[in-house]
């Protein structure tokens, strides 16, 4: 028996679920697959209804979780085998290696400035690029960086004809002494009493909705590049401009919604949030220059939360956003790279055409990609859409006594509901741990 | 006292502060005042490697007292005076200045006027820091025990969890009976169960629990005391009784709007969904023409909210209409279908497949309603229908009790603008109150769904289990304190004060006002009422606060 709990994800509801049980005095390990824990909160500008800036309300949390004395955090790590039964399980984590020393890295940067070589950089979406040697991103917790070894040149061009390796700048100029190119990867085995899964989302790629011109047309993005585009630490430094060479500050911005969501060819669901976060995007979009005016094309506005009605009346009374109840069939593009999209209004039953500066897709949300080996390790269920089984009236139980879930992998929520639902998880996990 | 040593860390909060003021010259400036011997700019002082500049600054320029100059205490003090703990420095020498809610924030296109505020600020919270003195945190011990207000499927759930983790729980219950709106409803969605198939057994298993004590057709009369240790007082029966609890959860729920005066509302061939499941449960429904209106008293300019079960509680009354015959027409009149979800958009669809059909109208032309028909104006037609029907169900919103304004009124927590309980923090802090110890789930927050209700009500029971476990919480030192051979012992103190924290008890010297320190919130209005000038509050003194004043004034 183990009254220790394995939390799988590092998002908002793995913290939560994390805090709640650590605060309780269980011992809480959070198996985190990304360099730092944090999860697509963190990859947020900013949050409905209150416009609270995304990381700040959630790095106190993040440190919270790491400083504290009750959990254990393992970042860069996954889970990759689970038996036993509830109040009893092993666990067997890969770790994978950093190639810098966790204990001596002080998290200066200076390898990161040095290293000549590029990879792409997912976090931010893919906009840009970072080193081989980095961190994950500014507020990274733990502010430890590592060596991304497909990218790394010493890793990946072997020797010399001399025998010697072709790179080794970061290791040279690490006051610290932290590089480690002799680090391996470690299996690590733990006890735990109940598991929480919280392992979010994933966006949907809408390449395959050719119809809308994604990676075909510049100006044409997704809702989370643009949330990496208005901010202040992404890759424009929060100036947001297009894509296409001109680079120019758009002036109208057409928001799309229900794209790959509530749609038989693609995903049947409604991702839930996605009204509210471009609303969201277009009041800030006219925060930023007030000169902007946008277009939010929707099926139906899902507005009911707290403070959403009122939200989207402000959107529309002081924020310059205009709703269009319609549905886009196509995005062609102008000679200038203007994107211009045809929709039929659907309360007018008129086609019509609009041509805009930005277009930003709001695209659905779908479960992990390895939401399915992970339902394979825990032996749980998923349901059709692959987000993890669980009933209305026991909302976080898994199929498998023990395992429990919170958050987006269970299916869509915003993030309160996945607070309340990481809380709610917990609960579940000290009935069997207490 | 030693040489005081002030460090400034100006927060650019990624472009919050840093897009509209100059934040390395205000950090520039921060360094030439007195007593600072050290001032930088970090883009997120909160960040780990922010964290870390300030420890850094305390060891490397031996520092006595930290200012950061970024946001709102609200969401990051805890954090700041953690770090400064860990440095080896009281937390109370910790100084917060908010330079992004109350200057940049509100001075976006004033750079040069926000860079002098921001300036000004820090001048004022460099001359309180400077007279900052330590203080000791104070600790109380938690009662063992929870009491949940309401016995709906919320305080139900809440109970049962907290119960089973090994607490006392004493559940309050206004009406006779446990299972508050459930005990109205016909079967849930999306699961198709009777809604008394789920709410029995909970009652039953409440009931049977050896550490549930239940308390029917009672209120609460009073409430007293502070986290760990609060005095609820329990009427029922005309007796009053007091329980000591570490903890208080409040699931008091919501109630279905009666639509008075609205659509020909008559209970009768014009009735809400609520008394539509009434029917449904006692097969008492043989209409085969009927229409429902959806947003009937939401969404409306004195009801501006969305109550979001309501579409789904339409779709599934109409189609249990249609399951039972087959032949019945149903029609939905909506603004916007609220399906949100993997499982409701798929109930939607399969209602369509079953024939229901949806109708959408505007809020600018509302659907009319007369004896035997309804008229819509179909937006796609372009022209008004005349749906004959023979029943009209109003879907209206839930609306908050009567009584939830004076139970907030006794506990001291917020409602919100429709006067819905409103939590610490809307995005982070779903299921606390601002108030320590006392927690909230399901409708009494925000209508919600049987399926959301559950988890808030499971998660607010974690809330809950994290004083109860520790059996101990900290409590903040600012608190006031009374100078004993000031006090005149005139009570206007204990009048005022919001929390019953003061009061004046007899001593040799005469009756002398006093602090109950673990109830005491640190507001103030004891301290600023005291015609004697006797109280004094911890970390807000008036020889801080005088400085802080003086040096705004001085430019």
């Amino acid at each position: 028996m183990s009254d220790a709990v394995l939390v799988i994800g590092g998002g908002i509801a793995g913290i939560q679920a994390s805090l709640d049980l650590a605060d309780m005095g269980k011992h809480v390990y959070l198996v985190e697959k990304s360099p730092s824990i944090g999860g697509r909160m963190a990859q947020l500008d900013k949050t409905f209804p209150t416009n609270d800036c995304s990381i700040c309300i959630l790095a106190p949390k993040m440190a919270d979780c790491y400083d504290h004395s009750n959990t254990t955090i393992l970042t860069y790590s996954e889970v990759k085998e689970i038996t036993g039964s509830a109040g009893d399980f092993t666990v067997t984590v890969l770790k994978k290696a950093r190639y810098v020393d966790a204990k001596k890295c002080t998290g200066c940067g200076e390898c990161t400035e040095k290293c000549p070589a590029k990879a792409p950089d997912l976090f931010n979406m893919g906009l840009g690029t970072r080193k081989a040697a980095y961190l994950y991103f500014l507020q990274a917790v733990p502010r430890v960086a590592l060596i991304d070894r497909e990218y790394c040149i010493r890793m990946t061009k072997g020797l010399t004809k001399d025998g010697k390796p072709r790179c080794g700048v970061c290791k040279d100029v690490c006051q610290a002494g932290a590089i480690d190119f002799d680090q391996q990867d470690e299996e690590i085995t733990l006890n735990v009493g109940a598991i929480i899964i919280a392992t979010g989302f994933d966006p949907y790629d809408p390449t395959s909705l050719t119809e809308y011109g994604y990676r075909r047309y510049k100006n044409v993005v997704t809702a989370m590049e643009y949330e990496r585009l208005i901010c202040a630490s992404g890759p424009t430094g929060g100036h947001l401009k297009r894509l296409s060479a001109d680079g120019r500050d758009p002036k109208t911005i057409a928001f799309i919604q229900c794209v790959g969501s509530r749609d038989l060819h693609h995903n049947k669901y409604c991702a839930s949030v996605c009204c509210m976060h471009s609303t969201k995007e277009a009041i800030l979009a006219n925060e930023h220059d007030p000169e902007i005016h946008s277009y939010i094309f929707y099926i139906d506005i899902r507005a009911s939360g707290k403070g959403f009605q009122n939200y989207v009346a402000r959107a529309e009374k002081e924020y310059n956003v205009t709703y269009i109840r319609s549905r886009v069939a196509e995005i062609a593009q102008d000679a200038g790279e203007n994107p211009v999209i045809w929709y039929e209004d659907t309360n007018s039953r008129q086609v019509k055409s609009m041509t805009v500066d930005l277009v930003v897709l709001a695209t659905c949300m779908v479960p992990r990609t390895d939401a399915v080996g992970l339902a394979a390790i825990t032996h749980t269920a998923l349901d059709e859409y692959k987000f993890f089984q669980t009933s209305p009236l026991a909302p976080v139980d898994t199929t498998i006594p023990g395992i429990f879930a919170c958050g987006y992998c269970q299916g869509p929520m915003d993030i309160p509901e996945s607070v309340a639902q990481a809380s709610a998880a917990a609960a579940r996990a000290a009935e069997i741990v207490s | 006292m030693s040489e005081v040593r002030i460090g400034v860390f100006v927060c650019h909060c990624g472009s919050n502060i840093g897009g509209w003021l100059d934040v390395p010259e205000v950090a520039e400036y921060a360094r030439s005042l007195p007593n600072v011997v050290f001032a930088q700019d970090n883009l997120y002082t909160c960040s780990e490697a922010g964290l870390s500049q300030i420890k850094n600054g305390i060891k490397e320029h031996n520092l006595n007292r930290v200012i950061v100059a970024s946001c709102t205490p609200r969401t990051h003090e805890p954090l700041f005076k953690r770090v400064c703990q860990e440095s080896g420095l009281n937390p109370s020498l910790f100084e917060f200045v908010n330079i992004r809610e109350q200057c940049s924030w509100v001075h976006m296109q004033q750079r040069e006027a926000a860079t002098q505020k921001a300036k000004d600020l820090i001048r004022a919270g460099a001359a309180k820091a400077s007279l900052l003195e330590p203080q000791e945190d104070i600790y109380v011990d938690v009662e063992p025990r929870a009491l949940i207000i309401g016995g709906g499927i919320a305080g139900l759930t809440t109970a049962l969890t907290i119960a089973n983790v090994g607490f006392d729980v004493k559940l309050v219950e206004k009406e006779k009976e446990l299972g508050g709106l459930l005990r109205h409803l016909y079967k849930l969605y999306p699961s198709n169960e009777e809604a008394a198939a789920v709410i029995t057994p909970r009652i039953e298993a409440v009931r049977n629990h050896p550490r549930i004590e239940v308390f029917n057709d009672s209120t609460v009369r009073d409430v007293r005391g502070f986290v760990g240790n609060y005095d609820v007082i329990i009427a029922s029966d005309g007796k009053e009784e007091t329980i000591k609890t570490g903890v208080i959860i409040v699931a008091t729920g919501a109630e279905e709007l009666k639509p008075q005066g609205l659509y020909s509302y008559d209970g009768q061939k014009v009735i809400t969904q609520m008394e539509l499941e009434q029917l449904l449960a006692d097969g008492n429904v043989s209409a085969t023409k009927v229409a429902m209106i959806l947003c009937a008293g939401a969404r409306i300019p004195e009801r501006t909210y969305c109550s979001r079960t309501c579409c789904m509680t339409a779709i599934k009354n109409a189609v249990l209409i249609k399951k039972q015959s087959p032949e019945a027409q149903v029609y939905i009149l909506y603004r916007d279908l609220q399906t949100y979800g993997t499982e409701y958009e798929e109930y939607l669809r399969m209602s369509k497949e079953m024939g229901i059909r949806y109708i959408k109208y505007s809020l600018s032309n509302p659907p009319t309603v007369s004896d035997g028909g309804v008229k819509v104006y179909h937006e796609l037609l372009g022209r008004e229908l005349n749906l004959e029907t023979d029943l009209v169900v109003l879907a209206t919103p839930l609306v908050p009790h009567s009584d939830a304004k004076e139970l907030a009124k006794k506990l001291k927590v917020p409602l919100e603008q429709n006067k819905f309980f409103l939590e610490a923090h809307v995005k982070l802090r779903p299921l606390d109150f601002a108030t320590d110890g006392i927690y909230l789930c399901g409708c009494a927050s925000w209508p919600t769904d049987v399926e959301q209700t559950i988890a808030q009500a499971l998660g607010a029971a974690s809330r809950a289990l994290i004083p109860l476990t520790k059996g101990q919480v900290k409590v903040e030192p600012i608190v006031s304190s009374v100078d004993q051979d000031k006090c005149i012992g005139c009570g206007i103190c204990e009048y005022l004060c919001p929390y019953k924290a003061i009061a004046v008890f007899p001593t040799d010297k005469g009756d002398r006002a006093s602090t109950i320190v673990a109830s005491c919130k640190g507001c103030g209005v004891c301290s600023s009422h005291c015609p004697m000038m006797a109280i004094t509050m911890q970390n807000f003194n008036d020889d801080q606060i005088t400085a802080q004043i003086a040096a705004l004034a001085a430019v």
